[in-house]
């Protein structure tokens, strides 16, 4: 894991104390509230519906045993006891007071944790494939690219006040588990085809919200020394000609859509020319001073399979269940990289109590090297678990209800926080995923299922990324009552695609008969083996939107009879 | 200048403490955490009386996002947001009856 | 209104004018619009500004730029960041005159806005009164070093680190 120098350390610092000099400037009335709002979003400090919330970053979801145990201590004295896992790898705290916050952020620079530019307009938090440094897949760790886009993105002098809010993911893998193509810029490490040289394939104008739009790539290779300074022409590019008359208008991907694709890559290049790259570019020497940090951990020499393994699976089936679903295979022998679910059945998905925390923390020391990665699905990962050790986990972790056995299947829901939390919301969503998770909480059907990703947002701004869900729930609003829109076909991987609508919103109470219909449709039509995504690319949308309306249709007959 | 959109009577006054967060009432005088608190206007004087109390106040630096919701009375006299976005402001998060202010002023 | 650098409040030599007849006048600042008039009719050695709306484009400027004594961008909002690149860009032209930020800027942007290569800011009364040259001084010194290379007078983290590193090499030999 990246440690701070002494730099960081001191920024980080300095950080803290302007913020609080911020606040005292805020009740002084210095800064009015319109003023001091993008200060404090730009500190990861929002106004929700019951009080502030604070989102932490955890850049490119990586943290130390000790960083979680502070969590949990920030969650006990200054918030109620527990804390939300989102899909961006942060973390937020939904009751902070803001005479407390610069005293939190203390807190947090003690184990060199922040909340910079977790929100507004801004570069924000860099996220990063979760299995980094894990996967077999991979050209390189994505991992230290993504701390120096953080240090270089943070308090940059000329990018804080863009005209909207700006992410930044990267992958090194084959297999995109860090959604490159709806972010606004991706990033994809891979070797040149001829030089086998290390460079990335940048992507740029994808996003979700109102206007969902898979990015476009503006450059199939760029060397690697090159980034920062590439990096710095898109964001001068969209700094000065993004729109700021219409703030749903403002993204990037509106830009390049807009001007069309060669357009702007004719500008960013066109700038690029300008730039003194060597000037801006990190050295060699920081470069490898950061990957440094991300050198493999002490792994033991083990066989290739563990005997242990095999054997207290056939003892437990309940184990070997969750085997199969929360590990992923790890490139090193012996060993696995373990999903822990925030989803057990019925509750919020991604909340997490500080007992919780803290059995995670102690069992990341024991068994994972001290570290732990939060994912863009709202889960935890350790990712360099024995193999022989697995079974001893999966016990620790079921005493604190965290073995649900449930990773990729049709619990593992995201949802945002939703009307329960969130200002901006039109409709809640927590309620309607503990619903459809106790309604399919049968652990042998869920299996029968296979992989299903159910996604919800409460309003389109779409945090829940219901348009890249297999199914997409989106909660509005029609004429005073909370209405749900049901889209299907949705993917955030490599083959990205946006869901669509089902038919008419529906009511808070039909959505797990329609999900349940919507299953229906695929038990019946899948081929062997085919997953559900694959079963609606192969089938269309036809035959769901057949028994959607069905249902409509007899909801209609029962109401009349 | 043209009168804001208000919305039907009766109102509230209703917004977040600057320092704390919270959700916070107008009870005529000044504020309350309890939403039985809150005073409620039934008249046009009365309800701008009570946006002229929201713009000073938040003039004032002690409250944010303050603004006036519509409501019904409940049996007891009590405001009731006639909105659910609101309603829930009066209660705390739907899926956590511990928390929030239907945790803090639980009634019997 | 006020003017502010970084050594706190500060004169302004030049003149806000409308007109283009200049002569005579002192220092002025010209309207973007009318830049070329004004120009035309300029006294021997008499400092002409321009104010422009961010709105401007490098390339627009590039062929009059260093006819000018100082440049003036607008910052119609202090929430709109276009006058930051803006500054990058002129500076990277080579201007070596005045470059004054001009609008509601907040005092926690001055350092940015002097790292991106402007002068001074020149903001409305009403917010001078809030927010008192002691704020601007505060917020100033507020981050000691930043990690983008290129960006302001000090050294930045990354070459901070750079000139650690040659350091140790050299006391290691
Ligand atoms: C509760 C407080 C929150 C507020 C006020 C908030 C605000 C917003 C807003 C305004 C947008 C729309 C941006 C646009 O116009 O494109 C947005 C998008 C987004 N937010 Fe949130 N959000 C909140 C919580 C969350 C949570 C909990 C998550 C993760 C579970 C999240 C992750 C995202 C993501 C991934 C997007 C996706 C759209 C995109 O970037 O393309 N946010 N948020
Ligand atoms: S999608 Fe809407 S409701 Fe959900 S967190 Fe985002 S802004 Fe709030």
């Amino acid at each position: 894991m990246y440690r701070y120098d002494e730099f960081d350390e001191r920024f980080v610092r300095e950080r803290v104390a302007q913020f609080r000099d911020q606040v005292a400037r805020r009740l002084e009335g210095a800064l009015t509230e319109e003023e001091f709002r993008p200060l404090r979003l730009k500190n990861g400090l929002y106004l929700q519906l019951h009080a502030y919330m604070l989102r932490i970053a955890i850049p490119y979801g990586t943290l130390s045993s000790r960083q979680m145990r502070q969590l949990a201590m920030i969650a006990d004295r200054w918030d109620r006891g527990y804390g939300h896992f989102t899909t961006r790898q942060n973390i937020q705290f939904n009751w902070p007071k803001l005479r407390d916050v610069p005293d939190i952020l203390d807190a947090l620079a003690d184990v060199e944790m922040h909340c910079i530019q977790t929100s507004g307009n801004c570069i924000r938090n860099v996220t990063a494939d979760h299995f980094a440094g894990v996967a077999a897949d991979e050209v390189e760790d994505p991992r230290p690219t993504a701390e120096l886009i953080r240090q270089w993105s943070s308090l940059h002098p000329e990018f804080v006040w863009l005209p909207r809010k700006f992410k930044i993911a990267v992958t090194g893998a084959a297999h995109d588990r860090a959604a490159i193509r709806v972010h606004d810029i991706g990033l994809r490490i891979l070797r040149h085809p001829e030089t086998r040289e290390i460079g990335y394939e940048v992507i740029v104008g994808g996003g979700l919200g109102r206007t969902p739009m898979i990015g476009k790539v503006i450059r199939d290779f760029l060397p690697k020394e090159e980034l920062l300074a590439y990096l710095e022409a898109i964001m001068r590019v969209y700094n000065l000609e993004g729109r700021r008359d219409n703030k749903f208008k403002a993204r990037v991907k509106i830009l390049v859509h807009e001007i069309g694709t060669e357009e702007f890559i004719r500008r960013v290049e066109e700038e690029y020319a300008r730039l003194d790259g060597p000037s801006i570019n990190a050295d060699p020497e920081e470069v490898a001073r950061i990957a440094a940090y991300f050198a493999p951990p002490p792994y033991e020499t083990l066989p290739v399979r563990s005997h242990q393994l095999s054997v207290q699976r056939g003892l437990d089936p309940a184990f070997a269940r969750w085997v199969d679903t929360n590990t992923f295979p790890h490139r090193v022998a012996g060993y696995a990289a373990v999903t822990i679910s925030l989803k057990p059945v019925g509750r919020a998905p991604g909340d997490i109590t500080s007992d919780q925390m803290r059995v995670v923390a102690d069992l990341a020391d024991r068994y994972s090297f001290g570290e732990i990665r939060a994912t863009h699905s709202q889960n935890l990962v350790l990712a360099h678990v024995r193999q022989d050790d697995l079974h001893g986990l999966w016990q620790a972790l079921g005493e604190a209800d965290l073995a649900s056995a449930n990773v990729g299947l049709v619990t593992d829901i995201i949802a945002c926080p939703g009307l329960d939390y969130c200002a901006l919301a039109t409709a809640r969503s927590i309620p309607i995923a503990q619903a459809i998770s106790r309604r399919f909480q049968d652990p042998a059907r869920q299996r029968e299922i296979g992989p299903l990703q159910i996604k919800i947002s409460g309003c389109i701004n779409a945090c829940g990324h219901h348009h890249v869900g297999h199914i997409g729930i989106l909660g509005l609003e029609k004429k005073g009552i909370e209405n749900y829109q049901i889209t299907l076909g949705g993917d955030a991987t490599e083959t990205a695609a946006l869901g669509e609508r089902l038919g008419p919103g529906i009511d808070a109470d039909q959505v797990p008969d329609a999900i349940e219909r919507i299953v229906g449709v695929y038990l019946r039509e899948r081929t062997e083996g085919e997953e559900f995504i694959a079963t609606v690319r192969r089938i269309g949308l036809e035959p769901f939107k057949r028994a959607f309306e069905a249902q409509g249709a007899g909801e209609l007959a029962d109401a009349a009879a | 200048m043209a009168a804001p959109k208000r919305p039907p009577l009766p109102v509230i006054l209703l917004a977040n403490d600057l320092l704390d967060g919270d959700v916070v009432f107008h009870t005529g005088r000044g504020w309350s955490r309890d939403p039985a608190d809150a005073a409620v206007a039934r008249d046009d004087a009365a309800a701008a009386a009570l946006e002229a109390v929201a713009e000073a106040e938040m003039a004032a630096n002690r409250v944010i996002d303050a603004y006036v919701v519509d409501v019904e009375l409940a049996a007891d006299g009590r405001p009731v947001p006639r909105h659910y976005r609101e309603r829930f402001k009066t209660l705390g998060p739907s899926h956590r009856p511990d928390l929030g202010k239907q945790a803090e002023f639980a009634r019997k | 209104m006020p003017l502010l650098d970084r050594n706190g409040l500060a004169e302004d030599p030049f003149t806000r004018v409308e007109t283009t007849d200049i002569e005579g006048l002192g220092p002025v600042i010209v309207p973007w619009a009318h830049h070329e008039a004004a120009l035309a009719r300029r006294g021997d050695n008499q400092p002409v500004g321009v104010e422009i709306p961010n709105t401007v484009s490098v390339a627009e400027l590039r062929p009059v730029l260093d006819r000018f004594a100082l440049v003036a961008v607008q910052f119609p909002s202090f929430a709109d960041g276009r006058g930051f690149s803006l500054a990058r860009q002129i500076r990277r032209e080579g201007f070596a005159g005045t470059l004054r930020a001009a609008g509601p800027l907040i005092a926690d942007q001055f350092a940015d806005a002097l790292n991106c290569g402007f002068d001074q800011v020149e903001i409305p009364e009403d917010l001078a009164s809030r927010q008192p040259p002691e704020h601007w001084r505060r917020a100033l010194a507020a981050i000691s070093s930043i990690y983008q290379r290129g960006y302001g007078e000090g050294a930045s983290i990354l070459d901070q680190r750079r000139a650690a590193r040659l350091r140790e090499a050299s006391d290691g030999r």
